[in-house]
């Protein structure tokens, strides 16, 4: 498909402003040399290009969405019009505080119901992602340990089967990272984490349920090794939708979280962001949460209050399911899961053959040794069938991967028909295995180049060429 | 109640059945008996669509919308043609995850490939990311980038947005980095002083351009001074100004960063907002996040693809030089948008209404008694006045439906003009201020 | 695949080539970059850094992943090689000319394997 700059011709730009009312003033310091290559369309040809490029996208509204430890749930259109309300969208955010009431009751409102969903005692909404979110609550691990004069602990303890985030996030607050192995279970090794604690634990990041899908049976005392080390606990919310509204990570132990609003409470992820990673802790930490105005801080991380329009849509989409909603929504994104590993567990090897929580691991291990078709070539493969792939190669200790997550917006019907598209793919793959490395075969392009695109890099038009 | 499951109770104990369980307990026999929840969480009960509108609704009465804004100071009252609203609204654009498999995901994928280009185009530098979360953030991982194992200071001037250092003091507390900053002398940075603070250790100057006061700074001088002490500059600049004052490629700094805000994202109380990075060729790959690239699929068709991803977390762990694992995409599909839409001739109309404004308003204010602060300085679309009673101007102006400057302290307003703001509405707020000083 | 005689090898796959006894250069097997696949980056140390034994100098990325290379000796990077930044696909086709560093000053070396010894090492 052409560029925007390729459509683009001189002249023909549409005019969105009146004329200047005032004289001409322009900055006597030197001016700008460089050309200022923007596109020049007329607004159809402006609306038909991105209506194109919409056009190649999939989102959740396209169809199934399966991507593991992404909670592809549905996006309520309501909570979008909420978000486009003129007292929301036409706040400047440095207004008086008298005149931003209605903002601060919905930063409120939400904090308040976070707090409760999660058995926290305090929650900030400044970060504006779970990474950042991860960011910030380990600055207030940090900031506890430096108050009181323990300048030891500078270990922070993480799961081999932990988000790539988590170590990211640790490294960037300044501590070393303690990787720990997980149990044949997929979940934490007690021994292990015995082993690993001591007067240099900061603490300890554990997402739970886990990233292979099961909630950890022992967390209790997955905790109470940390806290007794002097750690302490950070859970990582991205899958806080299998049991929202059946326990709380408070009450398992953890004393600083984030959660995800793109994940769990149903705002867009907008293709890559704007999301929102709200952090929550326990009230010994709130007084060093950032954007509270509390003396102790550990500061801002980021210029104002949070991504605001995303906590719109959460609060909407809270209030809408309410207090019944939201453990019937976690029980149906666990049931959705449950039946689906069931349905395919006869030919698509399950990484750990439980009980799962809101998402399992398939693992293509055996397939790949045996015809050569990789967890990769069956992804590409669904592509022909309209449905969005597993999430790929992660969690890294399972081999070939391939995550499911259905959630609990999707139909029995759906699911049926995914099951019959993955059995379909399967059989596809065991009988002819070289048709396989050339899926995808009907989608807009095809597998691209990546060491290309890599070795060198094209990251920008170039308009000389 | 609203709910978004679509399966009734009966399929549910259908499904239950046929997986083997007696019911949702089976599903959650692995959490400890101690954690489950006994009763229901302290939640209002869920509502019909109509009622939480109507809640909403009724929070959203409760501020003030103002019609008329001259308030900046890291958010601005630009102009959104329609069709950039349009394009945002697109639901698969809107719905869709960050984009892993390239087939399908052409559209977003360009989109950012487009956005990448015009960050290039507007800053003048060679390599752009996909985008952070805002602009204070942008800051922050910039001077991460410039971090060398033998200098690791970082300064920044005291004309920055106090909410920006703010960031950068966080992210250096979690680093461990020191951050000294660079006094100002009349309105901009001091460059006797900074030269005094270039040490060895010292890996980058963060300097804001227009200034937090509006004021243009000296970028040639502060170049060569950072420069010629082995440091890096970073450059903070407003999108706007761009496309009519020297780029920061053209000023020879080493990154570009900034709030994105201006191009077509709403004020929104503050978020969600844009934070954008440029850099050259040679710091490509320390650009933190997100990077689209081109290449070819194996038909040979041009193709985009996420690219140099073995700098990111999922690969390096804990040796990524940032956990940030998205970007803005949706705020950067609204900037992109905004700029295909206006084109070269409307946004430098932006930019040049937005400075002729602020100084048609300036000289208005002083007509009506309020004092330019650093008046030999040139300004962009922000300045400073001063007057004795700076909270009567304000609140007067605000009786009149109408958003003044912010006030700084010590008499000071930091006042802001843009192309929303038209001559009839600045005599107002003259006549208005002229009430009140007696002027 | 190709394991010349004029040099050293390692047990974590990197080659050396010894100019003097204190100099030398340093870089990674046909083995090696055959098991890592396509790489499409080197990060390599600067001008004038310390390498020492048994400690990663650089890094090779691939596509989806990342290796370290370690350092067989200690000394002083005296040279990089700059072509890498711009080819970096000579990692893969030409391995024994696509060299990393050029380390000078060096003042221990870990004990080193032949081609022979590599050979029989890679095929265990």
């Amino acid at each position: 498909m052409k560029l925007v700059f390729e459509r683009s011709m001189p002249g023909r730009g549409t005019r969105y402003l009146p004329d200047l009312d005032v004289p001409v003033h322009l900055p006597d310091a030197a001016a700008r040399q460089a050309a200022l290559n923007l596109p020049e369309l007329p607004e159809t040809e402006t609306d038909r290009h991105y209506t194109a490029l919409a056009g190649q996208t999939y989102g959740v509204n396209n169809g199934f969405y399966p991507l593991g430890s992404c909670t592809m749930k549905y996006n309520p259109q309501i909570n979008e019009e909420m978000a486009a309300l003129p007292g929301f969208t036409q706040i400047h955010p440095l207004q008086d505080p008298e005149t931003v009431k209605g903002c601060l009751e919905v930063m409120e409102t939400l904090e308040k119901f976070l707090c409760e969903i999660t058995g926290m005692d305090a929650v900030t909404l400044q970060p504006a992602a779970g990474a950042h979110g991860e960011f910030t609550g380990l600055l207030l691990i940090k900031a506890y340990h430096r108050e009181r004069g323990d300048m030891a602990r500078t270990k922070i303890i993480v799961p081999d089967s932990a988000h790539g985030t988590n170590p990211a996030s640790a490294s960037m607050a300044g501590f070393d990272v303690v990787s720990i192995p997980s149990d044949g279970n997929g979940c934490v090794d007690l021994e292990a984490l015995k082993a690993a604690v001591g007067p240099d634990t900061a603490g300890l990041m554990l997402t739970n349920p886990n990233t292979v899908g099961l909630f950890d049976p022992n967390i209790l005392e997955i905790t109470r090794i940390v806290h007794e080390a002097g750690g302490l606990c950070y859970y990582d919310g991205a899958n806080l939708n299998a049991v929202m509204g059946i326990a709380r990570p408070g009450d398992m132990g953890f004393d600083v979280i984030h959660v995800n609003l793109h994940k769990t409470f149903s705002t867009p992820h907008g293709g890559g962001g704007p999301g929102s990673g709200p952090g929550g802790c326990k009230a010994f930490l709130a007084k060093y949460l950032p954007g509270k105005g509390v003396e102790g801080s550990i500061g801002d991380v980021r210029s104002f209050s949070s991504n605001f329009l995303v906590a719109v849509k959460a609060l909407t989409y809270i209030l809408s399911i309410g207090r019944e909603g939201i453990p019937a929504a976690a029980e149906n994104a666990v049931l959705n899961a449950n039946y689906m590993k069931e349905k395919l567990k006869d030919i698509f090897p399950m990484a750990f053959d439980k009980v799962c929580m809101h998402e399992f691991v398939i693992s293509m291990e055996k397939m790949k040794e045996e015809t050569g078709v990789s967890a990769l070539d069956l992804a590409k493969a669904m592509l022909d069938h309209g449905i969005h792939p597993p999430t790929m190669y992660f969690p890294l200790i399972v081999h070939e991967a391939l995550m499911v997550e259905p959630t609990e917006t999707e139909t029995k019907e759906t699911l049926d028909e995914a099951v019959s598209i993955f059995r379909e793919i399967c059989e596809e793959a065991l009988a002819n295995p070289q048709s396989m490395h050339e899926k995808p075969l009907h989608t807009a392009v095809r597998r691209p180049d990546e060491v290309l695109a890599a070795r060198n890099p094209v990251i920008r038009y170039d308009f000389e060429a | 109640m609203g709910s978004y499951v679509p399966n009734t109770p009966s399929e549910q104990q259908e499904m239950l059945k046929e997986c083997g369980f007696s019911g949702f307990d089976d599903l959650y026999r692995d959490i400890p008996e101690s954690v489950r929840l006994k009763t229901p969480l302290d939640l209002p009960e869920g509502r019909s669509e109509l009622g939480v509108r109507r809640l909403m609704e009724e929070m959203a009465e409760k501020n003030t919308i103002y019609r008329h804004i001259f308030r900046g100071a890291g958010a601005y009252n630009h102009y959104i043609p329609a069709i950039v609203n349009t394009i945002a609204g697109k639901e698969e654009f809107r719905t869709a995850y960050t984009p892993y498999q390239a087939e399908i995901s052409q559209g977003v994928l360009q989109t950012i490939f487009e956005y990448q280009t015009d960050i290039c185009t507007l800053t003048g530098m060679e390599a752009s990311n996909a985008s952070v979360y805002d602009g204070a953030v942008a800051a922050a991982e910039a001077c991460e980038m410039c971090r060398e194992r033998k200098r690791s200071v970082i300064l920044v001037s005291g004309t920055v947005d106090p909410k920006t250092l703010s960031v950068v003091r966080t992210y250096s507390f979690g680093r461990d980095v020191k951050v000294i900053s660079v006094p100002e002398k009349d309105g901009i940075t001091d460059t006797e002083e900074l030269k005094k603070l270039l040490t060895s250790e010292v890996s980058c100057l963060l300097v804001q351009h227009p200034n937090y006061y509006g004021i243009l700074e000296p970028m040639e001088e502060l170049t060569e001074a950072v420069h010629a002490a082995g440091a890096r500059i970073i450059e903070s600049c407003n999108p706007v100004s761009l496309a009519i004052l020297k780029t920061p490629g053209e000023l020879g700094v080493d990154i570009a960063v900034g709030e994105g805000q201006p191009l077509g994202i709403p004020l929104s109380f503050g978020g969600p907002y844009l934070g954008f990075m440029a850099a050259g060729k040679k710091m490509m790959r320390k650009l933190p996040g997100r990077i689209v690239g081109q290449t070819v699929d194996c038909d040979g068709n041009r193709t985009y693809v996420l690219t140099l991803q073995a700098r990111e977390q999922h690969i390096r762990r804990e040796k990524a030089s940032s956990n940030i694992c998205s970007n803005e995409a949706l705020c950067a599909l609204r900037a992109a948008a905004y700029l295909a839409a206006m084109g070269p001739e409307g946004f430098r109309s932006v930019a040049v209404q937005s400075t002729s404004k602020a100084h048609y308003l300036q000289e208005k204010l002083a007509e009506a008694g309020l004092t330019l602060c650093c008046p030999d300085k040139e300004f962009f679309h922000e300045f400073v006045t001063v007057c004795p009673e700076p909270e009567k101007v304000l609140s007067a102006l605000d009786k009149n439906g109408i958003l003044g400057g912010l006030p700084l302290g010590n008499g000071r307003i930091l006042w802001c003009a843009t192309e929303m703001n038209t001559r009839e509405e600045i005599d107002k707020v003259s006549g208005i201020v002229k009430e009140v000083t007696g002027a | 695949m190709t394991f010349p005689e004029n040099l050293k090898y390692t047990k974590t796959h990197e080659w050396i080539r010894f100019e003097d006894e204190t100099t030398a250069y340093i870089g990674i097997t046909d083995y090696a970059q055959d098991q890592l696949g396509d790489l499409v980056f080197a990060n390599l140390p600067e001008e004038g850094d310390e390498v020492t034994l048994g400690e990663a100098f650089a890094d090779v990325e691939s596509v989806k992943a990342v290796s370290d290379v370690m350092s067989p000796v200690s000394g002083t990077v005296a040279e990089i090689n700059e072509t890498l930044a711009d080819e970096p696909q000579l990692m893969n086709q030409a391995p024994y000319d696509a060299w990393f560093i050029k380390v000078t000053g060096i003042t221990e070396s870990e004990e080193l394997m032949t081609a022979e010894e590599y050979q029989a090492f890679i095929a265990e």
